[in-house]
């Protein structure tokens, strides 16, 4: 048994000085939810490199600090990017700001700590007994708790999520429930931002649930400041027939991990896991992905992207899981990784188990770097060697990006990157 | 135009040219002509820039600046089109995007505007017409699942656009069939005028029947072994390099 970090018993000092004053803390079901996640993280703590899952990901820089939580937010002195979308849900340091945000009618879109009581055994169903879902439990202080009802297309709504200065490591641990009745449709697209210079850990955790023949697509732009920490998890469970797309863009934070836990529990029902990831000198970027076949007929198509400059390191690891249920079940996996730099590393580690007997399941990995005789065509036409080089990570983004198909989601991934480049990589 | 003085050159240590003299004046078309290994494609590598070739000694003047100086989107800048062999495919990028990158980088570099991308189709789809190519070629992206000929072709189509000075077309009629060829050649020789000068560089005299070359220059050993009018080049064909240089 190791020694608690500092880091961890921080958490849990927070959460025993605080607990009455967490949302739902004088109620029942939500403080025996709370005590339970604190008892698991109290035996686990922040996961160390023995631990299989967090092997290539060294939590060490946040087990160092002693992260609190951040003061009264003033909304008025944030600036927020522009809007994507009709609609927008706006957290700032993990807490719900009702005055940035226009929440759309037709649909139940509200702060979780508002209505806490509504989301009884809902909050907590899906949720996967890992370190960081236990932190989130025992400390989370809003989310949004979105449901669309069953038929109805809920368009576009964006997710904005803002980290404070703050003169001290702040923590927050945003619980998001985003469920879709049966036959319903929407796109969120998340965006998380925060100062260049603030130490922080933005821990989000969404439950995810999608009803028979309802279809979410997810983008996700992760633009933490360069000092921060994202550990995100995202459990979602997809019913018969329908359809979970996820898009993950890493390219701001320190340190960064996007853990997905996709379900696929009845026949016909499809996850599409793409994501790239964009990894400067001093970045770290985990995308770690499991995904369970649980019933029959279901297609799972993952396509990953990493580029690493400077002195950085990227890791991947994806785990597809094809019970003996699942029947004809259709899964796809790649991972490719482009190094920019000597100095970078990347690691990664898919891996299939399979338990039904009539399955078509592939997974495939690259790693590689630029290649010289295509830089030098471009250049040879006159494009500067600068432009050539991003054309190229472009190129090589492709195959990940092209799945984004919203226009507004599209814009953004696109700025993201072309950001990235500019101020990373040229 | 092009002014090539005593030009030596290695590849990792292995000395390939052993002192090339050749002058290209504006408005010729010159014909390089050598067995394989004589350094044909390691010639036109070293003239648009490539690495890994390793200049030992000479010089290379282009319109008045020192061409070896340069880095290779200088010299496309500059005027010079190398019109590759072996055309890179390029999976992710489109042609239309490559090719309006390519021609706004030189046309900067040049100080004139931009095109947008309005301005650039429409005069895409007018060097495409002249060349009788499908607007297709542009949709697809650069060289990816191409033939060979469609490559070549698209190597003519960026030098109809890009508009250089000097063209060096590396081997351009290998892998051609009639057709292709007689396409390849058209563009050439629409582009001919006192502009604007090439360097064909090929194994075979059958190009040269379509593109007829000012001078004829035979490369041996990593040298110019002979000069002459495009009559030459039948003579190599008709009884071959060794006879020849002798």
């Amino acid at each position: 048994m190791n020694a608690m970090t500092t880091g961890a018993a921080a958490f849990l000092g927070r959460y025993e000085g605080l607990r009455a004053h967490l949302p739902g803390g004088r109620t029942d079901w939500v403080a025996a939810l709370r005590a339970d996640a604190a008892a698991q993280f109290r035996a686990q703590g922040l996961p160390g490199r023995q631990v299989e899952a967090w092997r290539y990901t060294d939590l060490s820089p946040i087990a160092a600090l002693g992260f609190t939580e951040a003061l009264t937010l003033a909304e008025e002195r944030l600036s927020l990017p522009a809007a994507r979308a009709p609609w927008r849900a706006v957290f700032v340091d993990g807490r719900f700001a009702a005055g940035l945000s226009s929440l759309p009618p037709g649909l139940s879109a509200r702060s979780l700590a508002a209505e806490l009581d509504a989301a009884r055994g809902l909050l907590g169903a899906l949720a996967e007994p890992t370190p960081m879902v236990a932190l989130n439990t025992m400390l989370f202080e809003d989310g949004l708790f979105l449901e669309v009802p069953p038929g109805l297309d809920a368009g576009v709504m964006e997710l904005l999520s803002i980290a404070t200065h703050a003169e001290r490591p702040i923590a927050f641990h945003p619980r998001h429930l985003i469920r879709l009745g049966a036959g319903a449709r929407l796109t969120l697209i998340e965006t998380s931002l925060g100062p260049a210079a603030a130490t922080y850990l933005h821990n989000p955790v969404f439950e995810i649930a999608v009803a028979e023949g309802a279809s979410l697509t997810h983008v996700r732009l992760q633009r933490e400041g360069r000092a921060g920490f994202q550990l995100a998890t995202v459990l979602a469970a997809v019913e018969a027939g329908a359809t979970y797309d996820n898009f993950t863009l890493n390219a701001g934070g320190r340190l960064v991990r996007n853990e997905i836990h996709a379900a696929l529990r009845g026949p016909k029902a499809a996850c599409h896991m793409n994501g790239a990831q964009l990894v400067a000198d001093g970045q770290h970027a985990d995308t770690t992905t499991f995904l369970d076949h649980a019933a029959p007929d279901c297609a799972s198509r993952q396509t990953y992207k990493t580029v690493l400059a400077g002195r950085s390191r990227g890791v991947f690891q994806g785990k597809i899981l094809v019970r003996q249920a699942a029947q004809r079940t259709d899964g796809y996996q790649m991972n490719q990784a482009l190094l920019l730099s000597e100095e970078a590393e990347i690691d990664a580690k898919p891996q299939l188990e399979i338990y039904a007997d009539d399955v078509k399941c592939s997974h495939g990995a690259t790693v590689g770097a630029l290649d010289e005789a295509q830089l030098f065509y471009l250049r040879a036409r006159g494009i500067p060697a600068a432009t050539a080089r991003s054309m190229l990570v472009e190129a090589f983004l492709t195959e990940a990006v092209e799945g984004v198909r919203d226009e507004a989601a599209r814009a953004a991934l696109d700025e993201a990157v072309a950001g990235w480049w500019e101020r990373e990589a040229a | 135009m092009l002014k090539i003085e005593g030009l030596t050159a290695e590849v990792e240590g292995k000395p390939i040219l052993k002192g090339i003299d050749l002058e290209v004046p504006a408005g010729e078309v010159h014909a390089i002509m050598g067995p394989n290994g004589s350094g044909k494609s390691t010639l036109s590598y070293v003239l648009s820039g490539r690495e890994g070739y390793e200049i030992t000694g000479g010089s290379v003047t282009f319109d008045g600046r020192d061409l070896l100086a340069m880095e290779p989107e200088e010299r496309a800048a500059a005027g010079l089109f190398l019109a590759f062999q072996y055309p890179v495919e390029l999976p992710g990028v489109g042609n239309a995007n490559f090719l309006r990158t390519a021609l706004n980088a030189i046309r900067r570099a040049r100080g004139e505007a931009e095109l947008d991308a309005m301005q650039f189709l429409k005069l895409a789809r007018a060097k495409l017409k002249a060349l009788h190519m499908s607007e297709d070629m542009i949709k697809r992206n650069v060289n990816v699942g191409f033939s060979g000929g469609e490559k070549k072709r698209n190597e003519v189509l960026q030098m109809a656009l890009l508009e250089p000075k000097l063209a060096i077309l590396d081997e351009t009629d290998s892998g051609l069939d009639i057709d292709a060829l007689k396409i390849v050649a058209d563009g050439v020789n629409a582009m001919r005028g006192p502009g604007f000068s090439a360097l064909v560089i090929t194994h075979y005299q059958r190009l040269l029947d379509h593109i007829v070359p000012d001078r004829v220059h035979v490369l041996m050993g990593g040298r110019i072994v002979k000069s002459g009018p495009a009559s030459l080049a039948l003579e190599l064909e008709a009884e071959g390099y060794a006879k020849v240089a002798a």
